[in-house]
């Protein structure tokens, strides 16, 4: 479990992270959303005690970062996966790390089979790597301790869609089974797939943090029928409150199936019956990423 | 701890090796010993055409460009931006610090035996293509006194690598710096008095010539203060307090 309690980093008068708090349980994928320079990367750094912070504090499972005797063995990190010396082969940065962690050098093998670089790959260097095979070798390199926790930034950017979909799989495999993921993205689609939680962040400071259903089905059901008024007769009848909307539909605040149930047992033909678009979410987000452009500009 | 800082020692001098750039320095290390014994072979006196002398000789490349290998082991970590990863794995900052310097040591120690092996293997020839009959007589404290030297100008150029955090400007500085500092010296007879003790290439030159005095000793002592202890601290509380990115 990720822990952060009111973590702020100030660079003199700039504030990069304002006094934000969240929580990444065990079991679930977070996604942490926001535009680019919302303060994501540097957030992540907090917790992996590589950016000092002004105040406030980060543990995993109730133990900072800095004192974990190995942290590689409870958390797999991938802050940039540029971040290697492009004069190593891939497997040279596994083996490397390997013996850092104390990790037999099997697992390296084993990972690089995992993240589609064994072979001819893994003997390249990373100089000639792809940005989405550097990803790969990232996330190999991340799970290389066996860790319970992952922080990824970014993780999905330069793999194409194949390698998205390989990638969400791995991860919602890895939450499955116990494990903590808390991975960052600028683009809320990227991350809707996979996450079960949602933490946004924008100039700094947390805009929203709740389970993910609850954020992109905050509008309720959108129904329309074939039949219209008879469809606002039938929920009018069982107390379920609506109100209409444009193209005949109706917004109503009740779970899919009561809806569905009602209007077959009242013989009315429906012809969508969907969660409102995650407009509240789509548009927060929008506006977070409007008004960081608007910042850059006046910079 | 005594485990983590072995194994992270062990680490540490292997990513000293396993880039181009650790390949090509040890490659050219060896590669210029050898084009100073076959110098000595040919043009030197029969009386230098031995194992001692093609070793002492040999230092001359060694000195050169050893220390820029201690100057990257600590820079590449910024330049190729690794030390997102290195500290990620290990937060305690000062134990990377510590096995990076005890990699130095052992980068020092290893190439010295390959000097040797070199020294060795040219006096074996000399008899061959030459008059001389070689020598295989190594003075015990020459061996020593070497590893001193040569550990002095890697642990300077450590110094100025962590105090820098930059590969060019830590290198150039590393050259230019002493330099100098030298002709100063030369220069300005206020410094006449200090320079013996100051001047590292002054203080450390005798370690190949012969046995040290006490006082010789104390120079090399005053000069390794300034060059090697000064940049080491500011460097230490450099990197510890940095934000690593």
């Amino acid at each position: 479990m990720i822990t952060v309690e009111h973590l702020t980093k100030r660079y003199g008068a700039f504030t990069a992270v304002n006094d934000v708090s969240f929580q990444c349980e065990p079991g679930t994928v977070t996604g942490f959303l926001g535009p680019n320079g919302a303060g994501k990367s540097t957030t992540m750094r907090m917790i992996c005690s590589l950016t000092p912070p002004t105040s406030g504090t980060a543990t995993i499972d109730g133990v900072a970062y800095r004192d974990l005797a190995n942290p590689g063995r409870h958390v797999g990190v991938l802050l940039d996966a540029s971040a290697q010396h492009a004069g190593r082969t891939g497997r040279e940065i596994l083996a490397v790390s390997a013996m850092a962690l104390g990790v037999d050098s099997r697992r390296v093998d084993e990972l690089l089979e995992l993240v589609g670089l064994s072979g001819a790959a893994a003997k390249r260097r990373v100089k000639n790597y792809s940005l989405g095979m550097r990803q790969r070798l990232g996330i190999a390199h991340a799970l290389l301790g066996d860790p319970s926790v992952l922080i990824l930034d970014e993780p999905a950017n330069g793999l194409d869609p194949e390698g998205i979909y390989w990638m969400r799989g791995l991860l919602r495999d890895f939450a499955d089974r116990g494990g903590t993921v808390m991975l960052s993205s600028h683009l809320l689609r990227e991350v809707e797939a996979v996450a079960d939680h949602l933490v946004v962040i924008g100039q700094g400071r947390i805009a929203a943090d709740d389970a993910k259903d609850a954020l992109l089905t905050g509008g309720g059901l959108v129904v329309r029928a074939l039949d219209p008024p008879a469809l606002g007769e039938v929920l009018t009848r069982a107390g379920i409150s609506h109100r209409a909307g444009d193209d005949a539909t109706f917004a109503v605040d009740a779970p899919a199936e009561t809806v569905g149930r009602l209007a077959a047992q009242a013989g009315v033909a429906l012809l969508e019956l969907r969660p409102a678009d995650s407009g509240g979410l789509e548009e927060l987000f929008l506006r977070l990423t409007t008004v960081g452009d608007a910042t850059t500009e006046v910079v | 701890m005594t485990a983590t800082l072995w194994r992270l020692s062990g680490v540490e001098t292997r990513k000293m090796i396993d880039t181009r750039a650790g390949v090509w320095l040890l490659g050219l290390i060896a590669l210029i010993g050898a084009g100073l014994a076959a110098v000595l072979m040919v043009v030197g006196d029969p009386g230098e055409q031995t194992m001692s002398e093609y070793f002492t000789f040999a230092q001359l490349g060694v000195a050169v460009l050893l220390p820029i290998l201690g100057i990257l082991i600590v820079t590449s970590e910024w330049s190729q931006r690794t030390a997102l990863t290195t500290f990620a794995l290990q937060p305690r900052r000062g134990w990377v610090i510590a096995a990076k310097a005890a990699a130095s040591v052992v980068l020092v120690v290893v190439t010295t035996a390959a000097m040797l092996g070199l020294a060795a293997l040219a006096n074996l020839i000399t008899p061959l293509v030459t008059d001389a009959p070689g020598s295989f007589s190594v003075e015990a404290g020459l061996i020593g006194r070497t590893i001193v030297f040569q550990l002095a100008g890697v642990l300077v150029g450590f110094a100025f690598g962590l105090a820098l955090l930059s590969s060019p400007l830590a290198i150039v500085l590393y050259f230019v710096l002493p330099t100098v500092w030298t002709v100063l010296g030369s220069v300005i007879s206020a410094l006449d008095s200090v320079a013996p003790w100051l001047d590292f290439s002054m203080t450390t030159a005798p370690l190949l010539e012969g046995s040290l005095d006490g006082e010789q000793w104390a120079q090399v002592g005053t000069s390794m203060a300034v060059w090697f202890v000064l940049p080491l601290v500011l460097g230490v509380i450099r990197v510890l307090r940095a934000e690593i990115k």
